[in-house]
């Protein structure tokens, strides 16, 4: 059972920031994300666009945000778990919570903070017979890239024109015996460097691309063989250990809509008056996935939302405790792991 | 002062609405369909108006727009379903005076 004072679902933008605000007033983060990475949209949908809109940065790429959030809030030690859902919540007794995700890891929390975004991201599934069976248990397909070490000395096919196909082919091309990347147009999408470094992989043999072609259906018994695949009408077959569609990912708010709160047009209502708590006490939803009069969903909303939220959960598991406001210019940031960050004290000096 | 145009859009229900369209605000059709509430919340404009989810897909009903498509819209398509000759995603198409007129419809749910 892992123990924390909030567990945050999402990790997100909004829910990276929690784990800072939260620590500040000493309370301890975990994360729970279906990606295998944290950053939720950031990362996934659009790590090399650029943002405009977060205050005291003229540009920042999605990516970059992600990678400073990481580093503004790795002295409070967050906890993560990553590549699950949150399936099922239970309220205890005592009003804390067990959450417990698809693959069955139970996370005890004194508060949970749904930061949840437009939902869980769900794989885009080619249409293939079969595919159930070969998805289950390591049988060769896979949706997402959670551990590289697990295809390396492997024949990969990999399927898909946009970056995510473009960058993972680049760097399982180091790892796997083999990397075949599939695609049903001659064209790429993806950032400039991406598309120029497959190229560059293609005529030194380390990438094969069938183009236009796409992956029509399996070989093997117990598991994946080899792909059937089609090209200009004719067809080939390709060994491949596994088999990776990447066709993007479409979000499903989840197992999340099942818990009892109250939900409007896709998303969690709360309390916007107070502490964007929801209609079930200990239950908040920050960022994205909130909804009350006037809900923006912008980043920077989601921060605001989360500072707030952490100071209701402080008087929450500190009944009558007052608190008062700190700077960290002031005070500075202690963190769990015994560092910590001050401004460098002005000298009082004459000058002659 | 900028006139409003009229759009024709028939939504997932099979519903048609006319509906008018300010042209001094920098909105895209899947802006529009958010704003009028033709589709659920949530299930279309997931992206947010990158061409990277297919969500806001429409078929185009009448010749008002070209079925020329960007690059970013292009890539997009091809990997989205429900896909037909007259699809365009939304996001891409801007409201201007020059689209006055336009009937769509939009595609189901990717």
């Amino acid at each position: 059972m892992i123990e924390t004072d909030i567990l945050i679902i999402g990790a997100g933008p909004t829910g990276l920031f929690t784990v800072f605000e939260a620590g500040l007033l000493q309370l301890k983060c975990h994360i729970i994300d279906a990606l295998p990475q944290p950053g939720g949209q950031l990362a996934e949908l659009y790590p090399k666009k650029p943002i405009f809109d977060i205050p005291g940065y003229p540009e920042v790429l999605a990516g970059d945000l992600v990678t400073n959030l990481m580093e503004q809030i790795k002295q409070f030690q967050p906890g993560f778990t990553l590549g699950q859902t949150a399936e099922t919540i239970d309220k205890l007794e005592d009003g804390t919570f067990i959450v417990t995700t698809n693959e069955g890891v139970k996370h005890h929390a004194k508060a949970v903070a749904i930061a949840g975004g437009l939902g869980t991201f769900e794989p885009r599934k080619p249409i293939l017979k079969d595919i159930e069976f070969y998805e289950k248990e390591d049988r060769g397909v896979d949706y997402f890239v959670k551990d590289p070490e697990k295809y390396r000395g492997k024949n990969i096919v990999i399927s898909g024109g946009g970056d995510s196909a473009l960058d993972w082919s680049v760097f399982l091309s180091n790892v796997a015996a083999s990397v075949t990347l599939v695609h049903r147009r001659n064209e790429f999408r993806g950032a400039l460097d991406s598309v120029e470094k497959v190229q560059e992989l293609k005529k030194s043999g380390k990438i094969k691309l069938i183009t236009p072609a796409e992956v029509i259906g399996f070989k093997g018994a117990e598991r994946i063989e080899s792909v059937d695949i089609e090209i200009n009408g004719a067809r080939m077959n390709v060994v491949a250990d596994y088999f990776i569609p990447l066709f993007g990912l479409t979000p499903k708010l989840g197992a999340i809509a099942n818990w009892g709160l109250e939900i409007e047009k896709n998303a969690i209502k709360v309390n916007n008056a107070l502490d964007y708590q929801t209609n079930i006490d200990g239950i908040y939803a920050i960022g994205d996935v909130n909804t009350y009069p006037g809900k923006l969903k912008l980043i920077l909303c989601g921060f605001h939302e989360a500072t707030l939220m952490c100071q209701s959960v402080y008087n929450r598991i500190n009944p009558g405790k007052r608190y008062v406001l700190k700077y960290t210019t002031v005070s500075g940031v202690d963190g769990f792991d015994g560092t910590r960050k001050e401004s460098e004290k002005a000298v009082v000096k004459s000058i002659e | 002062m900028p006139q409003d145009i009229t759009l024709k859009i028939t939504d997932r229900n099979g519903q048609t609405h006319e509906i008018q369209a300010p042209t001094d605000m920098n909105l895209n059709v899947m802006e529009v369909i958010r704003m009028y509430e033709l589709a659920e919340e949530g299930t279309v404009g997931v992206c947010g108006g990158m061409a990277m989810c297919a969500s806001c897909q429409c078929y185009v009903l009448n010749d008002v727009i070209s079925l020329e498509r960007n690059p970013d819209e292009e890539a997009m398509l091809w990997e989205a379903y429900h896909v037909k000759e007259n699809s365009r995603l939304g996001c891409q198409i801007r409201i201007t005076e020059d689209i006055d007129g336009l009937e769509l419809e939009i595609a189901p749910e990717q």
